[in-house]
């Protein structure tokens, strides 16, 4: 059986860690197990946890009045969900939910941000990293945005 | 004098469609059909993987448009049709027995040779699946000779999807990986959302031994090869299929002139560390 730093360390976004560093990052993490329809957050919700999901796929959620529940963006084995418990307000933009079943690591992201507050250079490594993340997403907005498959094609 | 006419001769017979007729015809999605077409008397040189036909559509007008179908079949050709336009909606409408013109085959192939003993990874967006579905029927009539073989396919919505129950059977293979991912959808698709170029960082090949061929539109091709590109995948290997306005198919009007290269005639499929430099030039 993996140790949770173990299966921290096969995502890119924690690759190459400190061992202090991995250590403190394990510290605030956990397992966790999701049926297919499960809601991992809810948007409006606080954000305090994010995750690492290492099998099966979670949509990001919407709700369009009159279109009703539209799904933004999936994110599947390796990647992460959640970022906004790095920015305040710490309130989650959009509803996560399991389209399958999902094994993942979940972070605790008060516990995270208290120990980047005492440890700045943890912090910059971590929103670093963060920021990877947060700029592969808002390319990949920005491509959905061009609608490259519309009338245009 | 048989030297100055042949060439004169070979052009003329390349203006002229050759009647076909369609023997079936199948409704892909809201706006795709594939037609499959046989000659009424001469049928046109076997088409190969990445290479187009002109298909007329008698007195509306003519499309290139790229083959569909499997290379190692009869003689059938098979084109699938995006009705967009008045020509392409007239294809679409054309009915079992109705006849069409064909001139062709145009353009290059895809380097199939390049995939020996690598991993093929094929990335299709829109309606640039069916320009890869040739070789991926040919990769998989010779599926021993390559490595891996990778479909990564990206649409607008789950309607807008094609060759789905295809799509379902090389899921299905073990010997092939798919991943299909749609920019838009609601909470009943129970698949990825997202832009295509997010399946390349997890997809399942070796990117040091990978060959990739991609199809879609300009945009979506560019970000494709970045995200190649990151993974690893040597520029060299990166093969893309361009699409402009074609005419004549021959290399003599000039329409589909890209900087020094004629599509029609030098492409449509392209290295990218070739064809690169000349798609963020302006105006081009």
């Amino acid at each position: 059986m993996r140790t949770l730093d173990a299966l921290i360390t096969e995502s890119p976004v924690f690759t190459n860690l400190e061992p202090e560093q991995l250590e403190l990052i394990a510290g605030c993490a956990s397992n966790v197990v999701f049926e297919a329809g499960d809601r991992l957050f809810r948007e409006g919700d606080p954000a305090d946890v994010f995750f690492l999901v290492r099998h099966g796929l979670v949509a990001l959620d919407a709700y369009i009045p009159n279109r009703g529940q539209v799904t933004v963006e999936t994110v599947g084995a390796g990647e992460i969900v959640g970022w906004s418990w790095l920015v305040s307000p710490y309130r989650w933009h959009f509803t996560g939910r399991a389209v399958e079943p999902v094994r993942a690591v979940q972070f605790d992201g008060a516990c995270l941000r208290q120990k980047c507050d005492q440890d700045p250079v943890l912090g910059y490594d971590l929103l670093t990293r963060f920021t990877h993340v947060l700029v592969d997403r808002l390319q990949a907005t920005r491509l959905q945005l061009m609608d490259v498959y519309g009338d245009g094609d | 004098m048989a030297t100055a006419t042949e060439p004169a001769l070979l052009e003329r017979a390349a203006m002229t469609p050759l009647p076909y007729r369609v023997v079936r015809k199948r409704r892909e999605n809201h706006d795709n059909w594939t037609l499959e077409l046989e000659p009424d008397a001469e049928a046109i040189d076997p088409i190969g993987p990445g290479q187009f036909d002109m298909l007329y559509a008698f007195g509306v007008g003519e499309v290139p448009i790229s083959t569909s179908g499997d290379p190692e079949s009869d003689g059938t050709l098979v084109h699938t049709i995006r009705a967009v336009g008045a020509v392409t909606n007239a294809l679409c409408a054309a009915g079992k027995g109705d006849v069409v013109g064909v001139r062709g085959p145009f353009g290059n192939r895809w380097p199939l040779d390049e995939a020996l003993g690598r991993d093929l990874v094929l990335v299709g967006g829109g309606v640039g699946l069916p320009p890869l579905r040739p070789a991926l029927y040919h990769a998989l009539a010779h599926r021993g000779d390559l490595a891996g073989l990778v479909l990564l396919y990206g649409g607008r919505t789950p309607h807008d999807l094609l060759f789905t129950r295809e799509l379902e059977r090389w899921r299905g293979r073990l010997d092939m990986s798919v991943d299909v991912t749609v920019d838009a959808a609601g909470s009943d698709w129970h698949g990825r959302v997202g832009v295509v170029t997010k399946l390349i960082p997890a997809a399942a090949f070796d990117p040091a031994n990978a060959v990739a061929f991609v199809v879609g539109p300009e945009i979506m091709m560019r970000f494709t090869a970045l995200a190649l590109l990151e993974r690893g995948v040597p520029a060299d290997r990166i093969w893309i299929s361009m699409e402009r306005t074609m005419r004549c198919g021959i290399g003599l009007c000039g329409h589909c002139q890209l900087g020094p290269t004629l599509i029609c005639r030098d492409g449509p499929v392209y290295r990218w560390d070739e064809i690169e430099p000349l798609l963020g030039v302006p105006a081009l």
